[in-house]
Order: structure tokens, then C-alpha cells, then sequence
């Protein structure tokens, strides 16, 4: 069953540091604002929820398990809201590239940058 | 060489390059965004070296707040940056300069050299005292009852370093809300955000000041959090700062050093010396002093990053 349950975790966390190497070298390449946040995006809410995914069973308690689930959520909300405010701003400054002001222009309803 | 070790030295090597290259950033900007990243490494280590009280206040103070203080002098300094990296000071500022640091770096580094190698610790004798207090985490231990005096002198400094800040607003905005009056869209994300967080962080907040007394956490952290979700809210334009003459924030202002001064020379009256806590009552005490150190911290920092009087109160 331990046996099991590391395996888990090692594929999991493994998967999730993927994601990370993955989304960093998608920020250093990619060539604007937008695509570099959507790389970024996907290394924090795929990458991370995977490594949480891998803990859960080395948590030890059911507390210290709803813990990890937290840190999870609480980073997802933060960088979703910070990365709408970096898109917004990149539009406004006209650092979004081509592709991103038309694609991301149709979802700008909150009204200009602060 | 083990996998914590050789972890250890990778991220003792990121920090010292997170730091030099932080020196080196040419930009205010980035230099800023270089010190939030090694705030949070350095809160790292700390951890490895098994001192989570310190960690978290680095995490909160080193990462967080002073992170958003030096983004926002960046922000105020851009109109200007161009003219300042155009600037090139003369040969021999430079050399001084460059003598004044090299001799501060040699003298740091030798004192540190120079420590006897058994270094001198008074950690024994903190640790064989701690029953006197009652509370469990000796670092609360020596931050408010053996080394209490210097905890009460920081919250004074504090306060005058918003007595600083303040003190550059224009003679006519005096008494006036401090910073500009942040606009977000109602139904945006950071309003939907700055909603949505304050409940959790506030919850975590508190929990960090009452843990603080048996484990790893305290006011100084607890109430950095507290300002955070302040901030969060005001930046959302979802409350405005209240105005610097307001007497309810003066009272909270002075909460902290206040109960912390009456603590103490009740200690001189009743008890032995300044600041000496009767046995009895020595765990109570320090939890009120924590609790109105707590709203004096939030209140402090969050005005700090909130900035001079920029609107008067009568608009």
C-alpha cells in the first residue's frame, strides 16, 4: 500500500515539475506579453495542483492534506487575478502583441487597467 | 554529500545570485521585483535552518510588504529614470564609493570571522526560563519578556517612520486621505478578488498573532497579513483610507507601544523592574500586548505603503 501510495506521489510530482519546466521555458521563449502569461499560468495551476496532488498522500493527516488543497486554491485565485491585471495592463501599454489584441479584446469588459 | 545538503548549497547559491543581480539591475523596476524574489529564497533558508518564526517575517516583511513599498517608489521614480541611468557621476564619487563599500563588505566579513567558533549564545538560559512566561515558543519568549524593551522600541520606530512618511505631505493637504484613490471596476477581477481573499487572510491573520504564543507565528507576521488584506481592499477601490487627522486610527496607531508602556511601568510599580510581568499573570499580559501590537502593525504598514496625504479631507 506504501509502496503504492509513493509511486503516486513520485508520478505526480514528477508530472507537476514537468509543467514547470515546461512553463518556464515558455516564458523565456515565447515571443509576447499574453503568451508568456499563458505559459506562466499553466505552470502555477496544472504544475502546482500536481505536485499537491502527489503530497496529498504523504500528508500524514487529514489536516495537513486540506492544507496543501488550500495553498493550492489560495495560489490559483492569486495568480488568475494577477495575470488578468499583467494582460490588461500589456494591452493598454500595447505590449500584447498582435494575436493577443484581438483574441483577448472581446473579454476586456472590466474597463481600463489601474 | 546528501540530497538536503546538496539542496541546501544550490539555494545558498541562487540567493547570492538573486542578490548580485539585484545590485547589478540597471532598472528600478526590476531591481525591485530582484529583491521580492530574494525576500522569498531568503525565507527558504531560514526554513532550512529550522527558524520558521524568522521565516515568516521575512516571507511577509522582506517578500511582501517591502516588496510592494519599493515597487511603489519605483513607480513614482519612472518619469524620471531615464534622466537618472543618463547621469554619470564624476571619477572620484565613483572611487568612494566604491572604498566606502569594499570597507563596510571587509568589515562585515571580518567580524564574522573573527566570532569565537563556539559561538557565544544565551539560548540555554532562554530556553531554562521559559516555564516563567508560560508560553510555548521561545522565540515569543525572548521577543516579549527577556529582550521586551528592544520589541517596544521597534513598534516606537515604526511609528515614526509614518510619522515620516506623513510629514511629506504639502502644508494644505494636512489631515487629508493618504496616497491617490484607487479605481478598479466593481465587477472586475482584483474587486472580485479583494472579496473573495479578505475573509481567508483575515481568518489567518488572527491565527498567526494566537498560534504565535506555543508556535512558530506572532503579531509582527499576523499583522502583515492583516495590512495585505487592507491593502488588497483600498487598491480595489473597494474602501478608501481613513484620513490621517482621523482620531479612531490615531487610537489604534498608538495601541500597541500604549498597552506595552502601561505593561510596563505597571511592572515598575507593582513588580521588580520595567516591563517585569507578575508570574501569574505573565501569559495574559503578553497576549494583550501582542493583541494591540497586532492592529498598531496592520494599521502602520498598511498606511506606510498607502503614502503622504495626497487628497484633502474636506473634498
Amino acid at each position: 500500500m506504501s509502496l503504492a501510495l509513493d509511486i503516486v506521489t513520485i508520478t505526480a510530482v514528477s508530472a507537476g515539475a514537468f509543467f514547470f519546466l515546461a512553463g518556464t521555458v515558455g516564458l523565456l521563449r515565447f515571443p509576447d506579453t499574453l503568451t508568456r502569461l499563458h505559459a506562466l499560468t499553466k505552470a502555477d495551476n496544472v504544475g502546482l495542483g500536481l505536485v499537491v496532488l502527489g503530497l496529498l498522500p504523504q500528508a500524514g493527516s487529514l489536516r495537513g492534506g486540506f492544507k496543501l488543497i488550500c495553498v493550492w486554491l489560495l495560489v490559483l485565485a492569486a495568480g488568475a487575478t494577477v495575470s488578468q491585471l499583467i494582460a490588461r495592463a500589456a494591452l493598454a501599454s500595447g505590449a500584447g502583441g498582435k494575436r493577443g489584441h484581438s483574441t483577448v479584446r472581446a473579454a476586456r469588459h472590466d474597463g481600463p487597467p489601474t | 554529500m546528501t540530497i538536503a545538503s546538496a539542496l541546501e548549497m544550490a539555494l545558498a547559491a541562487v540567493v547570492l545570485g538573486m542578490a548580485i543581480w539585484t545590485i547589478a539591475a540597471r532598472e528600478t523596476f526590476a531591481a525591485a521585483v530582484g529583491f521580492v524574489v530574494y525576500g522569498l529564497l531568503l525565507a527558504l533558508v531560514w526554513v532550512r535552518l529550522d527558524a520558521v518564526d524568522v521565516a515568516l517575517t521575512e516571507a511577509a516583511i522582506g517578500g511582501g510588504l517591502t516588496g510592494v513599498l519599493l515597487l511603489g517608489a519605483a513607480a513614482r521614480l519612472r518619469a524620471s529614470e531615464t534622466r537618472a541611468a543618463a547621469e554619470h557621476p564624476g571619477g572620484i564619487l565613483r572611487l568612494g564609493a566604491a572604498a566606502l563599500s569594499a570597507t563596510v563588505a571587509a568589515a562585515l566579513g571580518a567580524s564574522v570571522l573573527l566570532l569565537p567558533d563556539a559561538a557565544p549564545t544565551l539560548a540555554p538560559a532562554a530556553a531554562a526560563n521559559a516555564v516563567a512566561t508560560g508560553l510555548g515558543n521561545p522565540v515569543t519568549n525572548v521577543l516579549m519578556a527577556f529582550r521586551a524593551t528592544d520589541t517596544l522600541l521597534e513598534k516606537v520606530v515604526l511609528l515614526l517612520a509614518l510619522v515620516g512618511v506623513w510629514s511629506l505631505a504639502p502644508d494644505r493637504l494636512w489631515g487629508g486621505y493618504p496616497g491617490a484613490r484607487h479605481q478598479a471596476d466593481p465587477l472586475g477581477t482584483l474587486a472580485f478578488l479583494a472579496r473573495l481573499l479578505p475573509p481567508v487572510g483575515i481568518v489567518v491573520g488572527i491565527y498567526v498573532v494566537w498560534a504565535g504564543a506555543n508556535y512558530p507565528g506572532g503579531a509582527f507576521p499576523g499583522g502583515t497579513i492583516l495590512a495585505a488584506m487592507l491593502l488588497l481592499v483600498m487598491m480595489a477601490g473597494l474602501t478608501d483610507a481613513p484620513t490621517v487627522s482621523s482620531r479612531r486610527l490615531r487610537l489604534v496607531l498608538i495601541a500597541g507601544p500604549g498597552v506595552f508602556l502601561v505593561v510596563g511601568l505597571g511592572g515598575l510599580c507593582v513588580g521588580t523592574a520595567f516591563l517585569a510581568y507578575p508570574v501569574a499573570y505573565a501569559k495574559p499580559l503578553i497576549i494583550a500586548i501582542e493583541i494591540a501590537m497586532t492592529l498598531t502593525i496592520a494599521a502602520t504598514l498598511g498606511l506606510l505603503v498607502a503614502g503622504a496625504p495626497e487628497r484633502s479631507a474636506g473634498r
